[in-house]
């Protein structure tokens, strides 16, 4: 099977004036698809930049990254986003909706705004995620009116709305107390078993970390330990 | 487009405060500029109006060197036979011009038999007068308007009549000096009394042609000057192309030209005011254009500085930039629509009730000149053309700072 994510030798080096910093360091990895990954570590050990780069958000400053199954190192802006449109979405952790508007119009967006989805079956999309994230008599309310968790359940049903093969979460339940997040993971969960998406985490949640089936753990960048999955 | 209206819609109702700020300080420069416009353009097509149709003409032929001598009135700068015959030709045969008028212009000694006074005259042949200046009449505050005026009849300033204490049906002489020098004297009676106006021949009085003819003795066919109407003002520039280039060829014995056309603007002062009030407009759009720029652009750095989250969301999740910079742009513009729309229906109230309220004002010697604003579609659909440009362009800069944001960068801002 072809995997969803591979890196290999991949590095970040962040610049500031004279003075450089390897945020990671020759790393390698691949990641399966329909798996439920999570990257963990101490404060600074990489994560995010990890999560960022294999998102398309920050370019990778040396070796190669693949994701699903095109080399992203040296994509322009533009192409950036529109391979991000099309296969991947975020879940983060301070939910991230749009507060103008509704729960059912925070769904919507991407379907709308990024790949132009005619209206009955963009409808019948954001009808279904909202009844998959248990949201379906939510759909009028806006940010402002629902509670965290269910903030968190939108922006999970706008990650998975487009059918994206890769969702990456980061943090996505340290704003949330821990009977929400385990709801979270657990809808995660779910939607992974029904869509067969791809969920990577960086996180420090326990709880999330005890759900993934693959368990990378970085410090100071490098990948120290790889458990579960397949072992690149 | 309908999505990104729907948002920008929702985004500027997000900040209803700012947003009605904004737009007030908008519709306050529309308003005033509409407003300013309608004001003094109609002040400036009521003068120009009343210039042109009740005294100048729109243009007027005189023989070469006429104009720069006026003051004295000379008779010696008259047209003769031959040359009017040439002139007539040129403008019976030009569908631009719908009529025009043969004046004599002389200055005389006024008597009501106790005193005595200078006067300046305009000699007209009323029918013609009438045709080229269909507003004259209206410049006659005492006495019969019909006709104008007939042999033996003067209308006699106001001023003019005031001081020399002459009514309607008075008799009074006239004398005068013609060109050879020789005096010659002759009674008219008093038809009307006439409203002077600013400008040249706003304070002359009005006698018949032939009086003029016979009281300085002149027996061939000879006048001053010919005041013309157009058919359409509008086309006067080109009209007076098209003559000058008729009259320009015909020259004297010594290859000079014979003739001199000018256009009503060259002859009144008048026109300095019009370029005045044309100026102050201009300085009152770049104002607008200021008011718009400096607070469209300051909300909409305001609305990126604010939204960098967002802006990093919708980038992240894969909105492209030239998205991103739609956005923004589009709630610059719907400001700027707003803005033009409700100062225009305010300007357009604010217009009707002027006109409803009969506000008088006066101009020199003039009284109780009726304001009567008006504003054309073209005045309306310039400025609102030149806010709504203007509130795009100021939303640009913001927004192209919104499209390049680095979403990575963005989705760190706190």
């Amino acid at each position: 099977m072809m995997s969803v994510v591979s890196a290999r030798q991949l590095e970040k080096t962040y610049s500031t004036g004279d003075i450089a910093v390897k945020a990671i360091q020759g790393v390698d990895f691949t990641i399966e698809p329909a798996s439920f990954v999570s990257f963990i570590g101490p404060s600074g050990s990489g994560k995010s930049t990890l999560l960022n780069m294999i998102g398309c958000l920050d370019p990778p400053t040396g070796g190669s990254l693949t994701v699903v199954g095109k080399d992203i190192t040296h994509l322009s802006r533009r192409q950036a986003a529109n391979f991000r449109g099309e296969h991947i979405c975020f879940v983060f952790q301070d939910f991230n909706l749009l507060p103008v508007l509704t729960v059912f119009e925070n769904i919507e967006y991407p379907l709308l705004m990024v790949q132009n989805w005619p209206n009955p079956e963009r409808r019948a999309r954001v009808l279904e995620l909202l009844k998959a994230v248990g949201m379906k008599d939510q759909g009028h309310k806006f940010p402002s009116q629902i509670s965290g968790g269910q903030k968190q359940r939108v922006a999970v049903a706008r990650a998975l709305v487009t059918h994206a093969k890769l969702v990456l979460a980061d943090e996505p339940t340290a704003n949330l107390d821990q009977k929400t997040a385990n709801r979270i993971i657990a809808l995660m969960k779910a939607m992974r078993d029904e869509f067969g998406t791809t969920f990577i985490f960086s996180t420090h949640d326990p709880k999330v970390v005890g759900n993934a089936e693959t368990i990378f753990t970085l410090e100071d960048g490098k990948l120290l330990q790889q458990t579960g999955g397949s072992h690149g | 487009m309908g999505n990104i209206l729907k948002l920008a819609i929702r985004n500027l109702r997000r900040y209803q405060r700012r947003t009605l700020l904004t737009s007030i300080l908008i519709i306050l420069g529309v308003v005033a500029v509409l407003l300013f416009i309608s004001v003094s353009g109609s002040f400036k097509a009521m003068m120009i109006g009343q210039i042109t149709d009740s005294m100048l003409g729109h243009l007027q032929i005189h023989r070469k060197g006429y104009l720069a001598s006026i003051d004295s009135l000379p008779l010696d700068r008259n047209l003769q036979g031959k040359q009017i015959a040439k002139i007539k030709k040129i403008l019976d045969n030009s569908e631009a011009v719908a009529s025009y008028s043969m004046r004599i212009r002389l200055g005389a000694m006024f008597s009501n038999f106790t005193e005595t006074t200078n006067i300046r005259l305009n000699a007209v042949q009323p029918q013609q007068e009438l045709q080229t200046v269909p507003m004259l009449t209206e410049r006659i505050i005492k006495g019969s308007k019909k006709g104008l005026l007939k042999k033996g009849e003067i209308l006699v300033p106001e001023l003019i009549a005031k001081g020399m204490n002459v009514t309607l049906g008075d008799t009074i002489v006239l004398v005068a000096t013609n060109k050879d020098g020789s005096v010659n004297g002759q009674p008219f009676i008093v038809r009307g009394i006439l409203e002077g106006i600013s400008g040249p021949g706003g304070r002359d009085g009005i006698i018949h042609l032939q009086d003029a003819k016979s009281l300085l003795r002149i027996e061939k066919n000879e006048i001053s000057e010919i005041a013309i109407r157009l058919q359409d003002m509008q086309s006067m520039s080109s009209v007076f192309t098209d003559l000058k280039q008729q009259l320009e060829p015909i020259k004297n014995k010594m290859d000079k030209p014979i003739f001199e056309l000018h256009t009503w603007e060259k002859l009144s002062p008048f026109f300095n005011i019009a370029k005045m009030i044309d100026l102050m407009t201009l300085f009152i759009k770049i104002m607008l254009v200021a008011i718009v720029l400096v607070s469209i652009m300051n909300v909409m750095i305001m609305a990126v500085y604010e939204r960098i989250s967002e802006i990093g969301t919708i980038a992240a999740i894969g909105t492209v930039p030239g998205k991103i910079l739609s956005l923004f742009v589009m709630e610059g513009f719907l400001l700027g629509v707003f803005g033009t729309l409700i100062g225009v229906i305010i300007s357009l109230v604010a217009i009707a009730s002027l006109n409803a309220c009969q506000i008088s004002f006066d101009f020199g010697r003039q009284k109780g000149l009726l304001l009567a604003p008006t504003i054309s579609a073209a005045d309306v659909i310039t400025v609102a053309a030149i806010v709504i440009a203007i509130a795009v362009l100021a939303s640009l800069q913001p927004a192209w700072k919104a499209a390049k944001m680095e979403p990575i960068e963005a989705l760190r801002h706190v």
